[in-house]
């Protein structure tokens, strides 16, 4: 150890790394130093090739040319081993985890150190112990993998990272999965690890968390690198705009809501998971023509059920739901009667419920619609409606590329959401139910779908917004409730609200006008 | 007296009839626990026993007509790995083309060979089959029904293969949740990403593990042709491969419940001969055809409803791609 050499010389430093996969070219040229003892944000849209080239670093892909030096010293790096070797530690978006096997075997999965088990898992046991003490990751060791809430499978990956001596711990979109809490502990443990001298690279697509947790920040575009920057120095709307390429708008402009009659009301409902415990808890509330009502709150506190329950997908236990005069839970309407009586449903997750992606974008563009008579003739489908039809949506809702016959798994989240989003909003609907509408989407389009909901509100419609993105909900919600534990804690005007506010209502602080 | 006799007579006959079946179970779950499909295992048994009865015939010894029977189940299983490992070729069909391929394959060998009508000719003789050992005293134990017979019928009285085969169930155990090796081989069958990005080749444990099961296969199939009969017949296996694949997923690919599928099926298969032209309490005599159902009627009545919830290693018959 020549702590010397060390303090100069960069944690990593790439030079000219460049890739293609077919005739995608995913890593242009890319030179980037990464100082010792620093957290480096690594920022761009989805595509824009921050995932491949820290594949490259972990040796999971090879680049066609391009160097890589670590700690002043050049290493080739053709697998994960190599890379290991090298002290670079990385934790994938989707964990790399064996998850019937406990925590301790995970770790130890590859750094096992001899043919016997027992001798390995005992030395993991006391080198965890340290890691837990010098860095507070305390983890049940013995606890099997997926019986843990995502936000400790993350620290197993750190562990294992840490475990297998990791000097630079690379975490690719390590917040996709977490609640803001959950997130916020990520970033102070960060801190942590920063402050014992390790580097971190963060990738992600989100500006928040580069402004919360980066000491620098590069960011990409197209495979390229568009912009470094020292965080302090820098702002949520000059990244974007290099992100992006152009000018985004961060918040939608929209004129005060004008709302009118009542459309949908919820009364008392409650709705119950296949194990039967209560996830909403008897809820009552109503969204009126012309205003967007924001439901907020942590991940996993009722509202997937409440949108299930309201779209008819989820018999709810008891309650009503009244949609323009209709009972719908007493009449026995399903998803289907509902779509017809005029309320649409953007789901929350796209790929699970959204979407069929096996399927085309022209036949996913008509799910749910496909016995309307436009896209009939007789008993058959009339594909050349349907191919029109499909055209349409894709110029209207700026879906690109505009090609209907192509695999909805092929186009980025963005577009896909889009199309989804021109599905329903096409439909005419009174009332549209959004869930998550731009979870897995970039700005450009993030922009776009809040213009599509503002503009809905503006032409007399109903929108309820589920959302766990904070900045979402207050940017687009005309009337706010916090969801905590299946019920209702709090109702703020939108003008009114403020990120405090909604936290402390979110983490189960009652607030006033309980609904 | 009678009665006890029979029974320790039947018990006896389930390990020779288990044997081989407990042998290609394991050989499925180590290449199962490794995500990949044993649907070869019979064609993998039917060629071993070709190959053991055709050499130990020509040359006269037992020893090398096994290393024969390993070395063929070890190409097959070679065969296989190369479709489904390196090729990402569909496991099932790889399977079942080697099952086909052999089962026509063994008899048109044997029939240009040794011109007896696709079969080997007799095995004769300790130096060419794996006899019934008989331990020490046996023959005398066997006057005293208690505990005499069971020693001399169920301990005593096997040939070397079945001794070979009890000792790899506490073996495998061992090797799958003791060792490094088998902590990897469960890994990469629950999620080859995850010992990917440890460092560790996805395909050469994969290798390992399905030549691992080639070699076992071939132990079974020389027991079939040197042990349980004295030469190689057309299909002799008889779908032992595919009911060694039941008992393993019954077993849920662990070592010692599936010993228990094993010796289940062993005994329903044992019972069935004992049961033929036996004339029964109330029902008669059952005919023939229906009592040599009966395993495989057990088998789909065991599959179908007293499993539970068997749950299959998760990459299982996936074959691994890194993602781009």
């Amino acid at each position: 150890m020549e702590p010397e050499a060390q303090a100069s010389a960069p944690a990593l430093e790439l030079r000219g790394i460049d890739k293609r996969f077919g005739p995608v070219h995913a890593n242009r040229t890319v030179s980037l130093s990464v100082a010792a003892g620093s957290i480096h944000g690594l920022i761009g849209e989805n595509g824009a090739g921050k995932s491949t080239l820290m594949n490259i670093v972990y040796g999971f892909h090879r680049a066609d040319a391009g160097e890589i030096w670590v700690r002043g010293r050049r290493v080739e790096i053709g697998s994960p081993q190599d890379a290991i070797a090298a002290g670079i530690g990385m934790v994938h978006q989707h964990f790399m985890l064996v998850e019937n096997f406990t925590v301790l075997e995970n770790v130890v999965l590859g750094a096992e150190g001899g043919r016997r088990l027992a001798g390995s898992l005992a030395a993991a046991r006391t080198g965890l112990a340290q890691l837990a003490r010098d860095y507070g990751l305390d983890v049940p060791l013995d606890a099997i993998v997926s019986e843990l809430p995502v936000g400790l499978q993350q620290r197993v990956e750190i562990l294992k990272a840490l475990h297998r001596g990791a000097e630079i711990l690379i975490l690719d979109e390590p917040t996709a999965v977490l609640t803001p809490q959950e997130a916020d502990q990520l970033f102070r443990m960060l801190g942590r690890l920063r402050a014992q001298g390790k580097t971190v690279i963060l990738v992600t697509h989100k500006l928040r968390e580069i402004m919360a947790a980066t000491d620098r920040v590069t960011v990409m575009r197209q495979g390229a690198i568009v912009g470094e920057f020292e965080t302090r120095a820098t702002s949520p709307r000059e990244l974007a705009e290099k992100m992006v390429g152009r000018a985004v708008l961060l918040r939608v402009e929209k004129a005060p809501a004008r709302p009118g009659a009542t459309l949908l009301t919820v009364r008392d409902l409650e709705v119950r998971d296949r194990l039967g415990v209560a996830r909403v808890k008897g809820l009552s509330f109503a969204v009126r023509a012309g205003e967007i009502v924001g439901i907020a709150g942590v991940a996993g506190n009722g509202q997937s059920e409440l949108l299930e329950a309201l779209a008819g997908i989820r018999p709810p236990s008891r309650g009503e739901i009244v949609l323009s005069g209709r009972e719908l839970v007493r009449e026995g309407l399903d998803a289907r009667a509902r779509h017809r009586l005029g309320l649409a449903h953007v789901p929350e997750d796209r790929l699970r419920m959204g979407v069929v992606a096996g399927f085309s974008a022209q036949d996913n563009a008509i799910l749910g619609y496909h016995d309307l008579p436009a896209y009939r003739r007789g008993p058959l489908l009339d594909r050349a409606a349907i191919l029109a039809g499909c055209g349409k949506k894709m110029a209207a809702y700026d879906v690109r590329p505009p090609e209907p016959g192509r695999r909805i798994t092929e186009f980025s989240g963005g577009n896909q959401q889009k199309l989804v989003l021109a599905r329903e909003i096409d439909s005419d609907p009174r009332v549209l139910l959004v869930g998550q509408p731009t979870r897995g989407v970039d700005i450009g389009a993030i922009e776009f779908i809040h213009r599509q909901l503002v503009a809905l509100r503006d032409a007399g419609k109903a929108v309820l917004l589920v959302s766990v993105e904070l900045d979402e909900i207050l940017g687009l919600a005309d009337r706010i409730l916090v969801m905590n534990a299946g019920e209702i804690v709090g109702e703020v005007a939108g003008a009114d609200a403020t990120e405090e506010k909604l936290g402390l209502m979110m983490a189960g602080v009652k607030g006033e006008g309980h609904a | 007296m009678e009665t006890y006799t029979l029974i320790v007579l039947l018990l006896a006959a389930t390990i020779r009839v288990a044997t081989p079946l407990l042998l290609a179970a394991l050989a499925g779950l180590f290449s199962e626990r490794s995500g990949v499909i044993a649907l070869g295992l019979e064609g993998m048994m039917l060629g071993a026993a070709f190959a053991a009865a055709a050499a130990s015939a020509v040359t006269g010894s037992v020893w090398l007509g096994l290393g024969a029977g390993i070395a063929t189940a070890v190409a097959l299983a070679l065969l296989l790995a190369f479709a489904g490992v390196t090729h990402r070729g569909n496991q099932v069909v790889a399977g079942m083309a080697v099952n086909i391929m052999v089962a026509g394959l063994g008899p048109a060998l044997a029939l240009a060979w040794f011109n007896l009508g696709g079969q080997t000719p007799q095995l004769e003789g300790a130096g060419q089959r794996f006899l019934a050992l008989t331990w020490p005293w046996a023959d005398a134990a066997r006057a005293a029904p208690f505990p005499g017979l069971l020693y001399a019928e169920l301990l005593s009285g096997h040939n070397l293969v079945v001794y070979f085969a009890a000792a790899l169930v506490p073996f495998s155990a061992w090797v799958l949740y003791r060792t490094r090796f088998g902590l990897r081989l469960r890994a990469v069958g629950e999620n080859p990403s995850a010992v990917d990005t440890a460092g560790i080749s996805v395909t050469r444990l994969r290798y390992q593990a399905v030549m691992i099961s080639g070699v076992l296969c071939g132990v079974a199939g020389t027991y079939l042709s040197t042990a349980a009969s004295a030469g190689f017949v057309r299909d002799m296996t008889a779908g032992k491969g595919y009911l060694a694949l039941a008992a393993l997923i019954f077993g849920k690919w662990r070592p010692y419940p599936t010993l228990g599928a094993c010796l289940l099926f062993a005994f329903t298969d044992a019972l069935a001969t004992r049961l033929q032209g036996v004339a029964l309490p109330l029902v008669g005599v059952i005919p023939v055809q229906f009592i040599l159902a009966l395993p495989y009627v057990l088998t789909v009545l065991l599959l179908a409803g007293f499993v539970g919830t068997a749950v299959a290693p998760k990459a299982i018959g996936a074959p691994y791609a890194k993602e781009k």
